[in-house]
């Protein structure tokens, strides 16, 4: 097979539409781990428009590490058995324009490294999916704010809109006391003052 | 509530090529739709307005989600057997290789398609279409790409529909795919389209995507050879999935039992 020298033109991207609910979502999408099993968190939060309304036909997708900070290359994300971490998890917002996880808290990726949630959102009215972070806060379990000040991505990212990439710790309610279930809370701004840091890579 | 006034197609088509005739004068090729554009009126409130950040891929970015046997049956490619009866309209065959912007192939990867029904209308309980719900037909799909990056759904030519961005909006035919890289940063969503279609200059969905060249990477080909003795029609439509830059391990370069 002959590689061609010039990369080839990419496919675009088209809006996700208002009809996906019957097609992408799936019976299990947002439980990594099933709900208020030990050790699992609940990461959550809304999504916006531009008028700070909140946005009911959302897709959020979160791809992460594992709690020991490694890659997971297992299959059966779309058939949970209950047991086998994936690694991916798919989300569609409620009317509130709510989504909600329940997964395990990623590890560093490399030593000394802010453990984030790759996120990736999807709407109607949105043209081409959207790309970004969501770290966790410094006062979770496994990150610090030495590691989030150290991170190359955040450094980049003017202050004032730094925290738009960096989840907030969930003040306990009865409920999470009782689950021992940590919540993390990561809203997605598409436009406005508090817009969320979104993310172009190379190649794009 | 009453129905909101809707602009003519006439308006609408003036935004459009406004922005077509600023396009060529700038004279920088695009290649992905904008997600400023106002002529698609859901897009106004729900696109950035600051510049994308740049990002160095880390670890966890540079991998994609695994998916296996385990996932998908393989009886999900075929739209047409998933009821009782023959859903009506054309059948045809959609099928193409998935590649990362060097021309390697996407292995084993999840490809997922929707869509309308031949009649242009969803299964979705939001869709209002008047048009006929057919009860043999769905509109949902998945397989896993082969060894070589290629996938293939049967299904059934789905129909243009209305909508609601302006007045006698038409949506042009098309299936909506969902495709993962070998990596995080090439996730794409989009829809493929069907040659000739005489709603692509009417459409601000499909024309978000200023540039000509590019649109067209959306358009399916008629395929005789893909199209089969008294059975189906054939489309071929290949995908392209950038933001790539992982050097490739022998796992993803060799076509491994997995």
């Amino acid at each position: 097979m002959t590689t061609p020298s010039a990369p080839l033109a990419p496919t675009p991207g088209q809006t996700v539409g208002p009809f996906f609910h019957y097609a992408l979502p799936y019976p299990g999408d947002r439980d990594l781990v099933p709900q208020g099993s030990p050790g699992s968190v609940r990461l959550h939060g809304t999504v916006h428009d531009g008028a700070g309304a909140p946005v009911p036909d959302a897709l959020v997708e979160i791809w992460q590490a594992g709690p020991d900070g490694r890659v997971v290359q297992e299959h059966g994300s779309l058939r949970r058995d209950g047991f086998t971490f994936t690694g991916f998890g798919r989300a569609s917002t409620t009317r509130a324009g709510h989504y909600d996880f329940s997964t395990l808290l990623p590890g560093p990726t490399d030593p000394g490294a802010a453990p984030f949630f790759a996120v990736t959102v999807f709407a109607r009215g949105l043209l081409h999916r959207l790309f970004t972070r969501a770290y966790l806060p410094a006062d979770a379990p496994g990150a610090s704010a030495e590691a989030l000040a150290a991170d190359r991505l955040l450094a980049s990212v003017e202050e004032s809109r730094r925290t738009t990439l960096v989840a907030t710790t969930d003040a306990p309610t009865p409920a999470s006391a009782a689950s021992g279930v940590l919540g993390l809370r990561f809203d997605i701004h598409l436009q406005g003052g508090s817009e969320t840091v979104f993310l172009a890579y190379p190649g794009h | 509530m009453p129905e909101p006034v809707l602009a003519p197609q006439a308006d609408v088509d003036a935004e459009m090529a406004a922005i077509t005739g600023a396009y060529e004068q700038a004279g920088v090729v695009e290649t992905q739709p904008r997600r400023d554009y106002a002529p698609y009126r859901s897009s106004l409130l729900r696109h950035p307005t600051k510049s994308l950040h740049h990002a160095d891929p880390e670890t966890i970015e540079l991998w994609a989600p695994c998916f296996g046997p385990t996932d998908v049956d393989p009886l999900e490619a075929d739209l047409t057997v998933q009821h009782t009866g023959e859903p009506i309209g054309e059948r045809m065959v959609v099928t193409g290789r998935v590649t990362d912007g060097e021309g390697r192939p996407v292995r084993h990867q999840l490809v997922e398609i929707w869509q309308a029904n031949a009649g242009g209308r969803y299964v979705h309980k939001r869709d209002q279409h008047p048009a006929a719900v057919d009860p043999n037909f769905t509109g949902v799909g998945r397989c896993l790409t082969d060894g070589d990056g290629w996938y293939r759904f049967t299904t059934i030519k789905p129909g243009p529909y209305p909508w609601k961005n302006h007045r006698n909006a038409w949506r042009p035919a098309h299936i909506h795919f969902s495709m993962f890289g070998t990596e995080f940063t090439q996730r794409v969503v989009t829809q493929m389209y069907f040659p000739g279609d005489p709603l692509f200059a009417l459409d601000p969905i499909f024309r978000s995507i200023v540039d000509p060249a590019a649109r067209a990477r959306l358009v399916a080909s008629y395929d005789h050879d893909v199209t089969t003795h008294e059975w189906a029609t054939g489309y071929r439509w290949d995908i392209v999935l950038t933001g790539s830059n992982r050097t490739l391990t022998e796992t993803d370069t060799e076509d491994g039992d997995h």
